[in-house]
């Protein structure tokens, strides 16, 4: 038997509340499943299991809130073993895998059995309403039972404690303490260098702009996907740039999981994982990346992007910010940033002509890597930058 | 395309429903139509072309990236698609 526990969804959580149990006693589970939906400071997580076998007890109520590392639930045995009604005879249990280590899943949250669909706002008001979801009719995407849905359910409620589009039990204070926490964290202990260098966008900006002439307005690429294509690429040429530090120990992340910082309306951010950015094609990471900024406002995000990250990329350029040097995301060990692409006069070959240019930095861990290998990922991420039809 | 793109009204709604999907906390109604959305509403370029994409998709319209600036204003907005109509 193992213990499904409360996962610490970022280095900034201490406790998480119960909003909904997707599973009961007796149902099979595997790994990637959800099998409960937890309110944090950053909104409502579709969490998922990482180990496969047969839901024991339910040791948490919905709606009790509870430090990370307590024990949610019991799981016994593997899938091919019985349910839980004799849990003793059982021997074997299934090895707990860290978030790390799993593969790769789907950005796009997969249906769970018998459950109805419904975005975990929707859930925890109808929760607090008391009022059963199966019964009523979903409008969001594959049916899903939207917020406005149960909203419309519940005609009493009053504009002010049911505003549609922002996040129930959403607490901004509490979410500005999360941040705080984590990058005091990261102040004190990461000895961070900085390096930034300026790269031409001129290329970058007239290869996107002949492909999306070719595209229909649903299919154009957002200039962000060339940026964190590259970074990912560049990444091979320094690996030491991607992973976790924890307990004085550097864990190299074989895949390239980039957190997308994503400003949230009303304040706050997240920044969760588009995953395998290295392997995903420009398409791939566009449809991805709409999914996930989507989910991210609509709090909808799973537990796996909120641990997965192995980097993170912040782009500050869209608030006509020129230079960013960022603070790194505990356990992670960079963070690239990336500032507005202005026209600048740039010398090439003894001439100056106004070219579109963007400043790039990193924020690097000096317990892991040392600004001469910080300036080769820089100088990789402009040579990549240079052939966007090769990203 | 369809008739509705050639309706002000119809075309000033539908402006406003995908505003509102993207920022509910707006009070659309308070909203000048010379006012930059962009800025007004604290939309990134994300947003903006979510919107772009949603207004043609309900009028079933396409338009060139380069036109997409002619989306900064509700009048701007407004004229252009009625003027492509």
């Amino acid at each position: 038997m193992t213990d499904f526990t409360m996962p610490a969804l970022g280095a900034d959580m201490e406790e998480g509340t119960l909003v909904e149990w997707m599973v009961k006693p007796g149902d099979k589970v595997k790994s990637g499943d959800v099998v409960a939906v937890i309110e944090t400071v950053k909104g409502a997580i579709e969490t998922e299991i990482f180990e496969e076998g047969t839901v024991g007890e339910l040791r948490v109520k919905v709606g009790e809130t509870v430090p990370v590392g307590t024990v949610l639930a019991t799981i016994i045995g593997t899938s091919a073993e019985k349910a839980p009604v004799e849990p003793a005879s059982k021997a074997t249990e299934a090895a707990p895998e860290s978030a790390a280590e799993t593969e790769y899943l789907p950005a796009a949250p997969a249906p769970v059995e018998g459950v109805v669909r419904a975005s975990p706002a929707a859930r925890k008001l109808a929760g607090d309403l008391g009022l059963a979801l199966a019964g009523i009719t979903g409008s969001g995407p594959g049916g899903a039972v939207t917020l406005a849905d149960v909203q419309a359910q519940a005609p009493t409620i009053s504009p002010q404690t049911a505003k549609p589009g922002t996040k129930r039990g959403f607490d901004p204070d509490a979410m500005r303490r999360g941040i705080a926490a984590a990058m005091a964290k990261s102040k004190r202990e990461i000895p961070h260098y900085y390096l930034s260098t300026r790269i031409d966008m001129t290329r970058a900006q007239q290869w996107l702009a002949e492909e999306n002439a070719r595209r229909r307005i649903g299919d154009r690429l957002l200039p962000l996907v060339l940026p964190l294509k590259a970074m990912a690429l560049a990444l091979h040429q320094v690996p030491e740039l991607n992973g976790f530090y924890i307990d004085d120990t550097f864990t190299q992340s074989e895949k390239v999981h980039v957190g997308v910082a994503i400003a949230l309306r009303g304040g706050g951010l997240v920044a969760p994982a588009l995953h395998d950015v290295a392997r995903k094609t420009l398409d791939e990471l566009m449809h991805d990346l709409n999914d996930l900024i989507t989910r991210a406002r609509t709090g909808m995000l799973r537990s796996s992007e909120m641990t997965d990250p192995t980097i993170t990329l912040s782009n500050m350029g869209e608030t006509g910010v020129e230079d960013i040097f960022g603070i790194i995301y505990p356990p992670q060990v960079a963070l690239v940033g990336l500032g507005k692409v202005l026209d600048r006069p740039w010398v090439e070959g003894g001439r100056i002509e106004p070219r579109p240019i963007m400043q790039v930095s990193l924020s690097a861990d000096h317990r892991v890597s040392d600004g001469h290998r910080g300036g080769i990922f820089l100088n990789a991420f402009d040579k990549l930058m240079q052939k966007p039809e090769a990203l | 395309m369809n008739d509705a793109s050639k309706n002000p009204t119809v075309v000033r709604e539908i402006l406003k429903r995908e505003l509102s999907n993207i920022a509910p906390e707006t009070d659309l109604d308070a909203l000048e139509s010379s006012a930059d959305l962009r800025e007004e509403l604290d939309l990134d370029s994300f947003d903006f072309v979510r919107f772009i994409t949603a207004v043609c998709a309900a009028l079933d319209m396409d338009v060139p990236e380069q036109d997409y600036m002619q989306f900064s204003t509700l009048a701007q907005a407004e004229q252009y698609l009625i003027g492509r109509a």
